[in-house]
C-alpha cells in the first residue's frame, strides 16, 4: 500500500523533530505504534469488524501530521461560552492562544500532551503508559474475534506521530463545577492529525467533558484520535463529542475507557460531519456496581458514511450497561452500527441494554446494524433491537393536518427521533447542547428551522 | 359552507365513495350515521387530504374554492378540522411545540401576526383549562401516554385553538365512557357558532343525545341513502342499518 511505503520516510524524517524525541520512554511508545502500523496497516474490509467501512479513501489522503495554523482568529464551539476550561488545536496542533484552562481546583491538572511532554518526557511517557490500550481480542477463548472494534494499525498510526492531544486528570474526590473542551479546529485543505486524549478521573471525582471536532473552512483532512479513559472508583464521566467537520473530512476515533467498582462513565458521540466518521467505543465494567450509558446520534446525507461501533465488556458483577444509538441517513448516506455486549463468567446480575434504530429518508439510504451479545453468565438481564424505518405517514397526516406544512412537518418528526438520544445525556449543558447541534443540522438537511422555543410551563 | 357535488373516491382501486351530495350551510352541524365500511371514515379523509384516497369524479367546493386542489395543510389553514378516531402519539414532540408551530402556520396563512411564546401559552392554558386539561397534558409528547379520553380532548383542545370554520368529528365517540364522552361534547358544543359548521360522524345515536345535530343522514356503500332532521338518529338506533341492503346491493 502506498501509504504504508510513504510513511515509512515520513516516520523517519519527522520522529527526530517531535517533542520529547531521544528520551527512552516516549521513543518506545512511537517505536512500538509504527511497528504496529506496519504489522496491521490500514483496516480492509476482510477483518470483521470494518466489513461495513472501507477506508480505500484513506489512500488519497496524506498521513503526514499537518503543520498547524497559527490562526487566532477562529469561532470555537462551546457548550458553555466562557464557562469551562478548554484546549484548542488548530489543524491538531495545540493553540494556546486560544485556549483558555483557567483556574482549576486543586487536585486537578489539565495539559496539552505537547506541553506535558516539553516539561517531562519521561513523566509524559509514564502518563501515557497509564492508559488502557485498546485491544483487538476480547481475550476470550470461546469463539474466534479477530480484529473486532478497534483498528489497531490505525492506533499505531496514531503512537508513531504521538506528540499532540490533551490530559485530564481529576483527582480523588474533586467535582469540576465547568465542563473541560477539547477543540479542534481543522481550517487546512488537508493534512492529518494524530492527537491522543487521556482522562482519568480518580475515585469519587465528577466531570464533564465536551469534544469537538469542527471546521472552519478544513477540507480534506483527516482526524485520527485514540482516547483513553479511567473511571476510578464512585467516580462520574460525563463525556461528549460534537463530530461536526467538513463534509470531505476524514474522522477515525476510537476510544478505550475502563470503569472501577460504582463507576460511571457516559459517552455521546454526534455525527454529522464528515464525508466518512467512526466512532469506535470500548468500554470495560471492572469493578462490581460500574455502570455506563453509550448513546449515539448521527445525520447523514450526500454519499456520507457514518459508523458508530461499541463493545460494552461486562467483566465484574452487579453492572448495567445501557446504549441508544439513533440515526438519521437521507440521499446515497450510508451508516453501520456495530454493537457487541459481552458478559464474562463472573458478571453475575448484569443489567445490559442495547437500543438502535435508523430513520431512513431515501430509497438509497443505507443502515448495516448488527447486534451481538456474548452472554457467559446465567444470572443476566440482556437486551437488544435494531429498526430501520421511513418516517411515520400518520404522525405526518396528523401534523399536517393541523396546518403544519409537509417540510415543516417532516423537520419536526426528525428532530424528535433524534431528541430522544439527546435525552440520553446525564449533563443538562451537554444535552442542551446536543440538542440544538441537532436542530442545527436538520435546518440544513431539510432548509426548515424547527422552533422549538416554548417556554417551559409553570415558568 | 361546503358543498359536496357527486364524490366519489377509491382507495387501492377500490371504490368506497359513489356519488355523494351533501351541502352544509354555516352554523350547520350534519351527523352522517352508517354501517361500518359505508365509507365515512373516507369521507373524512377525502375531505382533509389524506395522501392514498383518490377523488376520481366529482367535487368540494369550500368556501367558494376548490377544496380538492389543496393540500393537507392548505385545508387546514384554509379552516377545515378533522378530530381524528385515533389521534395519533408522536413521541418527543411536546403538544405546545406541536400546537404553537400549528397555530402561527395557520395564522400565517390568514395574514395574522404569529403568537410569540408567551402569548400562545396563555392562549393555551385559557383554552386547556375549559377541557379540563391539566399543564401536564398539554407538555407532554403529543398523545403519547393519553388515555382515549384524553387524546380525544386534546384533539378538541387543538380545534379550540385553531378556530376552525369546518370541523370533521370522525367517530369521536369511540373508545369513550359516559363521563369522558360528556367532556369531550362539551367542549365541541362549546365551540358552535354561527360561522362555525361541522360534520359529526357516527356509528351509533349515543353521540348525538350530546352533540344534537340539525341534520342527519344515513350514509350506506358509499351513498348517502336517507336524510332527515334529528329524529332519525333514533329512529336508525331502534331499527338498525338493515333496511339500507348489503354491499353486494349497492
Amino acid at each position: 500500500m502506498a501509504a504504508i511505503a510513504t510513511l515509512k520516510d515520513l516516520y523517519e524524517t519527522l520522529s527526530p523533530g517531535l517533542p520529547g524525541a531521544g528520551a527512552a520512554g516516549l521513543d518506545r511508545l512511537r517505536a512500538d505504534g509504527y511497528a504496529r502500523f506496519l504489522a496491521d496497516g490500514i483496516p480492509t474490509p476482510k477483518v470483521e469488524g470494518w466489513k461495513y467501512t472501507n477506508l480505500r479513501d484513506l489512500a488519497g489522503v496524506s498521513l503526514a501530521p499537518a503543520q498547524g495554523a497559527a490562526n487566532t482568529d477562529l469561532a470555537l464551539p462551546s457548550v458553555a461560552p466562557g464557562e469551562t476550561h478548554r484546549l484548542v488545536f488548530v489543524d491538531g496542533r495545540f493553540n494556546a492562544a486560544l485556549s483558555a484552562v483557567g483556574t482549576l481546583p486543586q487536585g486537578v491538572t489539565l495539559d496539552s500532551l505537547r506541553g506535558l511532554i516539553e516539561a517531562s518526557p519521561a513523566y509524559a511517557a509514564e502518563v501515557l503508559d497509564r492508559f488502557p490500550a485498546p485491544k483487538s481480542d476480547t481475550g476470550l477463548r470461546v469463539g474466534p474475534n479477530p480484529g473486532r472494534g478497534q483498528a489497531l494499525g490505525l492506533v499505531g498510526l496514531n503512537g508513531a506521530f504521538l506528540a499532540e492531544g490533551a490530559v485530564l486528570t481529576v483527582g480523588e474526590g474533586v467535582t469540576l463545577a465547568q465542563p473541560v473542551e477539547f477543540v479542534f479546529i481543522a481550517t487546512a485543505a488537508d493534512g492529518a492529525w494524530h492527537p491522543r486524549l487521556l482522562i482519568d478521573v480518580a475515585a469519587g471525582a465528577k466531570v464533564t467533558v465536551a469534544e469537538h471536532h469542527v471546521a472552519r473552512g478544513g477540507g480534506a483532512t483527516f482526524a485520527n484520535i485514540v482516547s483513553g479513559v479511567r473511571v476510578g472508583e464512585g467516580a462520574i464521566l460525563r463525556h461528549a463529542k460534537f463530530q461536526e467537520e467538513a463534509e470531505t473530512a476524514l474522522h477515525l476515533a476510537s476510544v478505550t475507557a475502563t470503569v472501577a467498582a460504582s463507576g460511571t462513565y457516559e459517552t455521546f458521540v454526534l455525527t454529522t460531519g464528515g464525508r466518512l466518521a467512526r466512532t469506535d467505543v470500548q468500554v470495560r465494567l471492572e469493578g462490581p456496581g460500574a455502570s455506563t450509558r453509550v448513546s449515539g446520534a448521527y445525520g447523514v446525507d450526500g454519499s456520507r458514511h457514518a459508523d458508530f461501533t461499541s463493545l460494552i465488556d461486562h467483566v465484574a458483577a452487579n453492572c448495567t450497561s445501557r446504549e441508544v444509538v439513533k440515526g438519521v441517513i437521507d440521499g446515497r448516506g450510508r451508516a453501520v452500527f456495530q454493537g457487541k455486549i459481552i458478559v464474562r463468567p463472573d458478571a453475575q446480575k448484569t443489567d445490559g441494554h442495547q437500543l438502535n434504530r435508523a430513520l431512513l429518508l431515501s430509497d438509497t439510504a443505507e443502515i448495516d446494524a448488527k447486534p451481538e451479545l456474548e452472554i457467559y453468565a446465567d444470572d443476566v438481564k440482556c437486551s437488544h433491537g435494531a429498526t430501520a424505518g421511513e418516517l411515520d405517514e400518520e404522525a405526518l397526516f396528523y401534523l399536517r393536518a393541523r396546518g403544519i406544512p409537509a417540510d415543516t412537518a417532516r423537520a419536526l418528526l426528525i428532530a424528535a427521533f433524534l431528541d430522544e438520544v439527546a435525552e440520553e445525556i446525564g449533563d443538562e449543558r451537554l444535552r442542551a447542547y446536543a440538542m440544538a447541534r441537532i436542530q442545527e443540522r436538520i435546518g440544513r438537511l431539510t432548509g426548515i428551522t424547527v422552533d422549538t422555543d416554548v417556554p417551559v410551563l409553570g415558568e | 359552507m361546503l358543498e359536496i357535488k357527486n364524490l366519489h373516491a377509491t382507495v387501492d382501486g377500490k371504490e368506497i365513495l359513489k356519488g355523494i351530495n351533501l351541502t352544509i350551510n354555516p352554523g350547520e352541524v350534519h351527523a352522517i350515521m352508517g354501517p361500518n365500511g359505508s365509507g365515512k371514515s373516507t369521507l373524512s379523509y377525502v375531505l382533509s387530504g389524506r395522501d392514498g384516497y383518490e377523488v376520481t369524479e366529482g367535487s368540494v367546493t369550500f368556501q367558494g374554492k376548490d377544496l380538492l386542489a389543496m393540500e393537507a395543510e392548505e385545508r387546514a389553514a384554509e379552516g377545515v378540522f378533522l378530530a381524528f378516531q385515533y389521534p395519533v402519539e408522536i413521541p418527543g414532540v411536546s403538544n405546545t411545540t406541536f400546537l404553537k408551530t400549528a397555530l402561527n402556520a395557520v395564522r400565517k396563512h390568514k395574514g395574522l401576526p404569529e403568537l410569540d411564546a408567551m402569548q400562545f401559552l396563555k392562549l393555551i392554558r385559557a383554552k386547556a383549562k375549559a377541557l379540563n386539561m391539566n399543564d401536564d397534558m398539554i407538555k407532554r409528547a403529543v398523545n403519547v401516554g393519553f388515555s382515549g379520553g384524553e387524546k380525544k380532548r386534546n384533539d378538541i383542545l387543538q380545534m379550540a385553538m385553531l378556530e376552525p370554520s369546518f370541523a370533521i368529528l370522525d367517530e369521536t365517540d369511540s373508545g369513550l365512557d359516559i363521563d369522558a364522552l360528556k367532556l369531550v361534547a362539551d367542549g365541541v358544543n362549546s365551540l358552535r357558532s354561527p360561522e362555525r359548521s361541522m360534520l359529526v360522524i357516527t356509528h351509533y345515536q349515543r353521540l348525538l343525545s350530546y352533540i344534537v345535530p340539525d341534520h342527519v343522514h344515513v350514509l350506506a356503500y358509499g351513498k348517502i341513502v336517507r336524510s332527515g332532521g334529528k329524529e332519525l338518529a333514533l329512529e336508525l338506533e331502534a331499527k338498525g342499518y338493515a333496511e339500507f341492503g348489503s354491499p353486494e346491493a349497492a
